[in-house]
């Protein structure tokens, strides 16, 4: 019987090694898995590169993690934000990597690494100190920029309700990175609210077929409301 | 009469230039102010980048979902119709020209439509871009709704922007408190002049060939 549920965060991220890259969903604080996170500093593994769309919040979450000193480098689309005052610091004092990238290049980048698509063309950050050094190309008399996809080792994921096949539901806009980042990951790991049996998820409502998930991990309540 | 708009009249402005029907997408900051104005029996969609269609406005007090959120990260609530969607389909909706309108604020926008409004290129600022480079290339239009001059005097609409850019040529029309000027392959046109401000007065401002729409 196939079960891809696991019994806890620790159990679901035990082997993710030194110099791993990870992506970690969400947009600000919906859809951030804060649980697997917060196993992630607890299980130790250093030299991290983390691709989110922000660079952490407040202190805690990725800002935990990055204060923890456990990230070379991040790639994301805004960092600086009013409560970012952990990345900030480690930035200004060169301590971390930052490859800044626009959020449909971003988002696109980690659609093409799931799809299997070798590169892109994209009008996104054409003739912008974003698209210095990079290779361009005229096509039907609009320029384009040649990008890469953004593979993964890990992507760590919030979903709402998930079964032991790796079917996933989400809520809302927690939804954001969530299904593309699934794909472009070799281990997908999802918390979700609750567990659903076998069939109950209604085949029409799964954003993310099992296919792209390898782990799935119970946390109980949505998190987001409680931090709110 | 105030010689300058409010930031509330540019918005009311700008509003009154969205037709029935638009897909729109308003940038955070001085834009979001667009949806107040917006005339309740016309039907306009607003998206959010991170994965809404349909976005209304902000919830009653104490009625905040932290799972339904705009792109500025403020609680938002669903209209009858709404959709959520990934990033990526979010972001195909802007880059595959799916969007009417986007309106987004501005450092400074070119003769030539080039906006600039991510980074001011000051060294010791932390760059962010979130999904500016992605609407300015992607909407059917964009709109930037600005006022005029800096806090020091000097015209935001200029020759060639000094600021970094967040897209080249992609700016159709530009709102500010003094005037509504519409850029086009021939030139920067005058289209309509608030309070007192003179359209002699806009040339010397900005140091362009402007043109007054007839």
């Amino acid at each position: 019987m196939i079960s891809k549920l696991v019994a806890s965060t620790a159990q679901a991220l035990a082997d993710v090694p030194d110099g791993a890259t990870i992506l970690i969903g969400g947009f600000g604080a919906a859809g951030q898995p804060v649980e697997l996170i917060d196993a992630l500093l607890e299980q130790g593994a250093k030299d991290l590169t983390i691709v989110n769309n922000n660079a952490g919040n407040g202190t805690t979450g990725l800002a935990a993690l990055l204060a923890a000193g456990r990230v070379r480098k991040i790639v994301c689309s805004f960092p600086r934000q009013a409560d970012s005052q952990v990345f900030d610091g480690l930035y200004r004092a060169g301590k971390i990597e930052l490859e800044l990238v626009p959020q449909g290049n971003l988002a696109e980048r980690i659609r093409a690494a799931g799809a299997g698509i070798g590169a892109f063309f994209t009008p996104t950050a054409y003739g912008t100190p974003l698209a210095q050094g990079k290779e361009t190309r005229e096509i039907n008399g609009r320029q384009y920029v040649l990008e890469y996809p953004l593979h993964a080792d890990y992507a760590l994921i919030k979903a709402d309700r998930g079964d032991r096949w790796g079917n996933l539901t989400y809520r809302k806009t927690a939804r954001n990175f969530g299904p593309i980042m699934a794909s472009a990951a070799r281990i997908a790991v999802a918390q979700v609210r609750e567990i659903a049996d076998l069939g109950q998820l209604d085949p029409e409502s799964i954003a993310t077929p099992g296919i792209f998930v390898k782990r799935v991990v119970k946390i109980g309540a949505t998190l987001a409301k409680e931090q709110a | 009469m105030s010689s300058k708009l409010t930031r509330d009249e540019i918005a009311a402005r700008v509003a009154k230039d969205i037709p029935e029907g638009a897909y729109v997408n308003l940038g955070i900051g001085l834009p979001t102010l667009v949806a107040n104005h917006l005339p309740a029996d016309r039907e306009v969609i607003l998206h959010t980048e991170n994965g809404m269609l349909g976005m209304g406005p902000a919830p009653a007090k104490g009625e905040e979902d932290p799972d339904l959120i705009n792109a500025g990260k403020q609680p938002v609530t669903e209209l009858p119709g709404c959709a959520f969607f990934h990033h990526a389909d979010s972001f195909a909706m802007m880059r595959g020209g799916h969007l009417d309108i986007c309106v987004l604020g501005a450092f400074q926008v070119s003769a030539k439509g080039d906006l600039a409004n991510w980074h001011t290129g000051a060294p010791d600022a932390i760059p962010a871009v979130g999904g500016a480079m992605d609407l300015a290339i992607g909407a059917k239009s964009v709109f930037v709704m600005m006022e005029l001059l800096t806090r020091d005097g000097k015209s935001k609409l200029v020759a060639d922007c000094s600021y970094p850019l967040t897209g080249v040529g992609c700016v159709s029309r530009v709102y500010t408190d003094m005037a509504v000027f519409d850029i086009t392959p021939e030139g920067v046109t005058v289209t309509d002049l608030f309070g007192d401000t003179s359209f002699e007065a806009l040339l010397e401002i900005t140091g362009l060939p402007l043109k007054l729409a007839q």
